[in-house]
């Protein structure tokens, strides 16, 4: 086939076709602002894949981000969309689905605005079961604010405000959501598109306060300060690095700044909801004088 | 028929916007056929962008549109593309011919 051809796309003759992303972006508001090789579009598709594949009412269907590279996601998906405060995208969504318990919420942010500042909020809501699907992208820093050290910041990598290296514990995402109650916790990594496609869509059709962490390479502050090369160079040591070990004890999927990602579906159990619960309790105490909230 | 090892057809093909792709490489990387390379060419934020090397090995299997971080390319079946074609065709007349 000829350059010229191949260049053009001329596709002789064949319909354009629309990328299945776009009708649930707000066209206006792409192109995005997010760096080339930044892992967090990727996510994206595989989330607007699977509420394609899962027939999602979208009128029934709300997206809430907090501040950060991650919580722009918010603002470019063509749903019922919340761009909150800093670290508050939790109880804001616990605001939502307590009002409006048929919507389907789900949120979507950072490493540093779910654990740093909104850490209390995620351990709380999974203690309480809160019905929330919570993501989390996890590229190990702040991005947005420049590459500081973030509560997941794996030990000896460099941060801005961590030039001689992270001597920190980090937080371990899953072991975290779990041991605060979670009843779905799954790791994948941008590498592992049609995994994480099948895993959002298995958790927007459970019950509960599910959580997913997803790996993602920053590589404008992340990588380059840690001379980890470009997003591609780090999707690849996902593919290399990663061991599928689904029903893994979480306590066992920490992670470092080399050495093994285990990716898969930790967790995954029932426990009564929050709003079940008050139901159930209330329904105890007051017996007929009592009608059930939100089913 | 011709030697099927040495003709091969290819099921489908990809469509790219170069003016958005930020040249990352995630898709030439990862397509599980290996059918993609950069362009010569530069677009106007000075990214190479995809472009098919070996049109006959693409499967339209999609995998490089779920990877590309900035919508930039996706790849489809032919025969899903037939589908939208004669479904936008049909919306189309619909349109055109209002008959209730
Ligand atoms: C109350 C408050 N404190 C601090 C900030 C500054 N700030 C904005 S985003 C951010 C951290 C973002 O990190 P993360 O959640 O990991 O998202 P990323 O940008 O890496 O996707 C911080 C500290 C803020 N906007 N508001
Ligand atoms: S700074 Fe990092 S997280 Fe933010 S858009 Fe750039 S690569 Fe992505
Ligand atoms: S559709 Fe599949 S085979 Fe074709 S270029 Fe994309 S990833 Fe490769
Ligand atoms: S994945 Fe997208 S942005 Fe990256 S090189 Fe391919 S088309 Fe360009």
């Amino acid at each position: 086939m000829s350059e010229a051809i191949q260049d053009d796309q001329d596709l002789s003759g064949m319909p354009m076709m629309d990328n299945p992303v776009m009708p649930y972006l707000r066209q206006e508001r792409i192109p995005h602002i997010w760096c080339p090789g930044c892992g967090i579009g990727t996510t994206v598709n595989c989330f607007t894949r699977a509420i394609e594949e899962a027939a999602s009412d979208l009128d029934k269907l709300a997206i809430v981000s907090g501040i950060g590279c991650t919580g722009r996601v918010a603002g470019y998906l063509n749903l019922d969309s919340f761009h909150t405060t800093h670290g508050r995208a939790i109880p804001f969504a616990t605001g939502l689905k307590l009002s409006n318990p048929e919507l389907s919420v789900v949120v979507y942010s950072g490493d540093g605005d779910l654990f740093a500042i909104g850490g209390n909020h995620f351990m709380h809501a999974a203690r309480r079961n809160m019905d929330l699907l919570v993501v989390c992208v996890n590229n190990f820093t702040y991005g947005m604010t420049g590459g500081q050290v973030a509560p997941t910041t794996p030990i000896g990598a460099t941060q801005t405000t961590m030039p001689y290296g992270n001597f920190e514990n980090p937080a371990s995402l899953p072991f975290l959501a779990d041991a605060a109650g979670a009843t779905f916790v799954a790791r994948w990594t941008v590498y592992h598109v049609r995994q994480l496609t099948r895993c959002f869509k298995e958790a927007l059709g459970k019950k509960g306060f599910r959580f997913i962490e997803i790996l993602a390479p920053c590589p404008t502050l992340f990588l380059r300060r840690n001379r980890l090369g470009d997003g591609v160079d780090m999707v690849r040591t996902y593919k290399e690095k990663s061991v599928l070990r689904n029903g893994a004890d979480t306590k066992e999927v920490g992670l470092g700044l080399t050495g093994e990602i285990v990716v898969g579906t930790f967790v995954d159990r029932e426990r009564p909801t929050w709003l079940e619960s008050m139901n159930d309790h209330f329904g105890k105490v007051f017996g007929d004088r009592y009608s059930r909230y939100g089913g | 028929m011709s030697d099927p090892a040495t003709v091969r057809k290819a099921k489908g093909t990809v469509f790219v916007k170069p003016e958005v792709c930020k040249g990352c490489s995630y898709c030439i990387e990862f397509c599980p056929t290996d059918c993609l390379e950069f362009s010569r060419e530069f677009n106007a934020k000075g990214y190479h962008y995809p472009v098919l090397g070996t049109p006959d090995d693409c499967t339209g299997c999609g995998l490089c549109g779920l990877y590309c971080p900035d919508f930039a390319i996706f790849g489809a079946r032919f025969k899903d593309i037939e589908v939208a074609r004669v479904t936008a065709a049909a919306r189309q007349a619909s349109l055109d011919n209002p008959t209730s």
